[in-house]
């Protein structure tokens, strides 16, 4: 495996946003995952998203951990910084970097392994101090980069390649995120571009944490019987609901839904994802309620897409730590210095 | 400072130890008998042996005043307070003999605790104050003051001294300095009125301490943060390095808080855990900050992974490693040099990082500051290794200094202009043989734009898997290394003026032991000269003092001799003549431990 640069094909009459910038612009490097996989659908929004937003590419940066889905940073925005760190500790790094350079706007790319595992702890502390990042997980139940073994999203009941059966609760990203006192907790479908780019955009926009989970299909790993995600359940009921046409594995898989309505998905393995969009009245500004909405659903076996929780006026980092709204890399040195003076005077005290 | 004296020996050259329980607030009082004899232009030094727990087990403070100006611990105690019932048998053993010990006799002791070449000193320390003082929390406070007054009588401690120390100390609550002064005069006026004083070990006002100042070494190394314009601090708390962020903390607390709008110019983050302190430093670092965190050994293997990371990938990071004894329960508060090895090559796959080796606190404050801008200039991962008896024991030092022209060197860093004038940049590509490439920082300008990734980028900081783009990257990495040798502090040589084949090889808090063991052996016909490393890499001066030496005595604080280990696996010496000197107890290494041991192995040699 190689990096290969996208050729970039720019043509007159390619739409332009307010930078003047093309959607090409917006790109980044050949993906490398296989064909079909779900996170290149998530990479595609993502460039949607900025693209639209007309945000500057040079503004932002582009983190993750270790995991098929954290290589993605490679595949979007050529023109932002991206770092991709160790297993499971996006966030820490993100952290620093916001922590050092304020102003930056930060992605986060992460996967289920990747923060509802080695980086729960990282996750959690990301959320509880609200740093101003979009963080993404991209959501597929199992571990792809290390060959299909179980994540702690993978439902109790649901087998792996080699036939176990998980017995074990799973962990939800979004439920967690809200109880961790989380500011922004939203969950979309990798093929449901309607409603991730939109998303993306909020999330981006939110002064604050923003938790997405995206359910996002491994083509490779989930293309056996049992390996549902959670829909053992659901699977027993496709044929009572509408299902729409089977997809070739080696295509991603696409949806699209209207608000209030439920859309069973069938995935590569023939099982079904039953997703339900939330309501347009819904109220995301009620935090009881979000969880209580959330576990209803999950009893039924109902995957919950939309955006969950969120409270814009919860303090963000910097507001709660007091920080010098001038990014701290871009201080002046003497400023931060108190001299050899300072030291004579701090010296006197200790004699 | 080292100027003799023709007074009896025993005249400004004692142990003063102090058995107490901990959390009965004896340490205000400990503070103020040390910086007595300090303004008294006494050289002292105070080492606080404590145990790992918050309130009711033993502990000791160590006081050695020494007008020759030596700070390592002796293996004496010419005076004990023993304070603490708990442990007063194994108080009085300790006693050097000829010595004192000074017991509070509102309680009989036990006849048969009585040694006859220790004079006991009874003091009803707690019937006088119980009787003068009311609330039970005074009455402690104060039974710890008194011992102070005994020993300002007993030991001609300048109470005028002290008087003044106490007005300082309670400036903003005047209201406690008159019974803090009458429980001096209780302790003081019965020690008076019932023994011989002063006793012949005792203070005389000399001028060995002007230009001076009593600091830790983690209040050093926070110092040196400030001063080298860190602004991000990550850390998790960890004995005996917390007192070092809290340091760093106040200080900008003091100096980095905007008057108007109580911005302030910095950010300090409590992780949860030492994994994710080590990644916000990388990361703000990356994004351009000065950024550092301080741990100590258990937090140096949690950040293992990260390290490496940041090795491979030419992040620049500061890391304060203050060693404690082994892994988790028990000796925490014990020290050690125990993580050199740890450090060195920290983390998975080829790393090696450079290492600064403070010896006390002043180079606690001018190596942090050398930290910072070494991690700059190298583009990589640089600990400063101290330890607990540098950086939480009173250290008297020359005062520090700061040349206001200092700015700091970021090293490579590519400007937005600079960019913009560039045709393309490549991460990884050394451009001036140095084996330093340029950096550009995130957010300055689209044409810097790279992605950082573990092992799999090549020159250009494209990824990569192919086998020569990998070895190239890596064997660059070896020529930053060679930078690196020679940019480090160098070490510091001692020689003895005699014609000998002897030498020693120390670092760290070792140091004051070492000088101390010189003159021990001098004084004894054996002469050696020293070579106090202040960093790794080694450089050539290292390799040249072992090829002039046939015998190197390599003085550590570890079980396994990690420093002469190192120094076999990056010299070309004959290991066979690397002599390891260890201590590792826990308590900081006295100077006789060293010199009785060189001593030993020299007569040995020569009867061979
Ligand atoms: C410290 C460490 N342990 C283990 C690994 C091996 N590893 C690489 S990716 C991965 C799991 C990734 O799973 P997930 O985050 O769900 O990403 P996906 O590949 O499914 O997108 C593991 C265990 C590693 N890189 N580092
Ligand atoms: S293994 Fe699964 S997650 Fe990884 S790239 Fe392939 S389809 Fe995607
Ligand atoms: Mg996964």
């Amino acid at each position: 495996m190689s990096f290969i640069t996208k050729p970039k094909v720019q043509w007159s009459g390619q739409r332009r946003n307010p930078l003047g910038l093309t959607i090409r612009d917006y790109e980044g490097g050949m993906s490398t995952l296989c064909a079909g996989c779900g996170h290149d659908s998530v990479t595609a929004a993502l460039v949607q998203a900025f693209w639209e937003l007309a945000i500057k590419p040079e503004q932002v940066i582009k983190m993750s951990g270790i995991g098929c889905s954290s290589k993605t940073p490679a595949y979007f925005l050529n023109g932002a910084h991206g770092f991709n760190s160790v297993h499971g500790r996006m966030p820490s790094v993100a952290t620093g970097a916001l922590a050092a350079q304020r102003d930056l706007i930060a992605v986060g790319i992460s996967g289920d392994g990747d923060s509802l595992s080695i980086g729960m702890g990282q996750f959690a502390h990301a959320v509880r101090r609200n740093i101003n990042l979009l963080y993404i997980i991209e959501n597929n139940g199992v571990y792809g980069l290390t060959k299909g073994q179980f994540s702690a999203s993978a439902d109790p009941g649901s087998k792996s390649k080699a036939g176990i059966e998980n017995r074990q609760q799973a962990i939800d990203p979004v439920a967690t995120a809200i109880s961790l006192g989380g500011s922004f907790a939203a969950r979309s479908f990798s093929g449901d571009k309607a409603q991730l780019v939109p998303l993306i955009k909020a999330g981006l926009a939110h002064p604050g944490c923003a938790v997405l989970d995206v359910i996002s299909p491994c083509v490779t790993f989930n293309d056996h019987e049992g390996s549902t995600k959670s829909y053992a359940w659901t699977r027993e009921h496709h044929e009572s609901v509408n299902s729409p046409d089977l997809v070739e594995p080696a295509d991603a898989i696409e949806a699209s839904y209207d608000e209030g309505q439920e859309l069973p998905v069938k995935l590569h393995d023939d099982s079904v994802i039953r997703f339900r969009k939330l309501e347009s009245d819904y109220d995301p500004g009620d935090r009881a309620r979000a969880l209580e909405y959330l576990e209803r659903h999950r009893a039924e076996g109902k995957v919950v897409t939309g955006l969950l929780y969120f409270d814009p006026n919860q303090p963000e980092f910097h507001q709660l730590s007091g920080t010098a709204l001038q990014p701290l890399r871009d201080i002046d040195f003497e400023r931060l210095n108190p001299g050899a003076d300072g030291l004579e005077q701090m010296q006197k005290k200790m004699r | 400072m080292t100027q003799k004296s023709s007074h009896p020996s025993r005249v400004n050259d004692f142990v003063i130890k102090i058995g107490t329980v901990n959390g009965t607030g004896s340490a205000s009082a400990n503070t103020l008998l040390m910086k007595a004899l300090f303004r008294m232009g006494i050289p002292v030094t105070g080492k606080n042996l404590f145990p790992s727990n918050i309130q009711g087990l033993p502990t000791w403070y160590e006081i050695r005043a020494s007008r020759d100006g030596y700070n390592a611990r002796t293996g004496r105690v010419d005076v004990m307070v023993a304070m603490n019932a708990q442990t007063y048998e194994q108080d009085l053993a300790e006693v050097s003999p000829g010595g004192y010990l000074i017991y509070d006799s509102s309680w009989p002791r036990d006849g048969q605790l009585a040694r006859d070449d220790v004079q006991l000193i009874g003091i009803p320390l707690a019937d006088m104050v119980n009787r003068h003082f009311t609330p039970a929390r005074v009455r402690i406070l104060m039974k710890n003051i008194a011992y102070v007054g005994a020993l300002c009588a007993l030991m001609n401690i300048d109470r005028d001294v002290v008087r003044a120390l106490i007005e300082e100390t309670f400036a903003a609550k005047k209201k406690l300095i008159e019974p803090n002064m009458q429980a001096i005069a209780l302790g003081h006026d019965y020690a008076r009125k019932h023994f011989d004083c002063p006793l012949p070990v005792r203070a005389e006002a000399m001028n060995g301490t002007d230009d001076h100042i009593l600091i830790d070494g983690n209040q050093a190394a926070a110092l040196g943060c400030l001063y080298a314009g860190a602004t991000v601090g990550a850390w998790y708390p960890i004995t005996p390095s917390t007192s070092l962020m809290d340091a760093f903390e106040s200080l900008c607390k003091r100096y980095r808080i905007d008057p108007d709008t109580e911005e302030k110019r910095y950010c300090v983050i409590q992780a949860e855990d030492e994994l994710a302190a080590a990644g916000m430093v990388i990361g703000a670092n990356w994004a351009g900050a000065r950024a550092f965190t301080p741990t100590s050994g258990p937090g140096i293997s949690l950040m293992g992974e990260f390290i490496g990371f940041a090795y491979y990938t030419e992040i620049p990071a500061v890391f304060f490693d203050v060693q404690r004894v082994g892994p988790s329960t028990g000796m925490p508060t014990r020290t050690q040099q125990c993580d050199l090895m740890a450090a060195a090559y920290c983390s998975h796959g080829d790393t090696r990082h450079p290492v600064l080796l403070p010896a006390d606190p002043r180079e606690c404050f001018e190596l942090s500051v050398a930290a910072f801008d070494l991690a700059d200039r190298l583009q990589t991962p640089v600990f400063v290794l101290s330890d607990l008896d540098i950086g939480m024991n009173d250290w008297m030092v020359p005062k520090l200094s700061w040349d206001d022209d200092y700015r700091p060197d970021r090293g490579k860093v590519l400007s937005a202009d600079e960019l913009e004038q560039l045709n393309a940049f490549h991460r990884f590509d050394d451009t001036d043989g140095d084996g330093i490439p340029y950096r550009t920082l995130p957010g300055s300008h689209r044409k810097g734009a790279y992605f950082v990734r573990g092992s799999g980028h090549n020159r250009f900081g494209g990824y990569t898997e192919d086998a020569e783009q990998y070895q190239e990257v890596v064997d660059r990495l070896l020529n930053k290394w060679e930078t690196a040798r020679e940019r480090v502090p160098q070490p510091i040589r001692t020689d003895s003026g005699h014609h000998t084949n002897i030498g020693i090889i120390a670092f760290g808090s070792s140091h004051g032991a070492v000088t101390e063991a010189l003159a021990q052996l001098a004084d004894r016909g054996i002469h050696a000269n020293y070579l106090r490393l202040r960093a790794f890499p080694f450089g050539n001066d290292v390799q040249a003092f072992l090829d002039e030496h046939a015998t190197v005595f390599v003085v550590e604080q570890n079980r396994d001799g990690q420093l002469r280990a190192l120094l076999k696996l990056e010299t070309h010496t004959d290991p066979g003549k690397l002599v390891s000197i260890l201590h590792y107890n826990g308590l900081p290494l006295p100077s006789n431990a060293v010199s009785e041991r060189i001593r030993d192995h020299v007569r040995k040699e020569a009867v061979a």
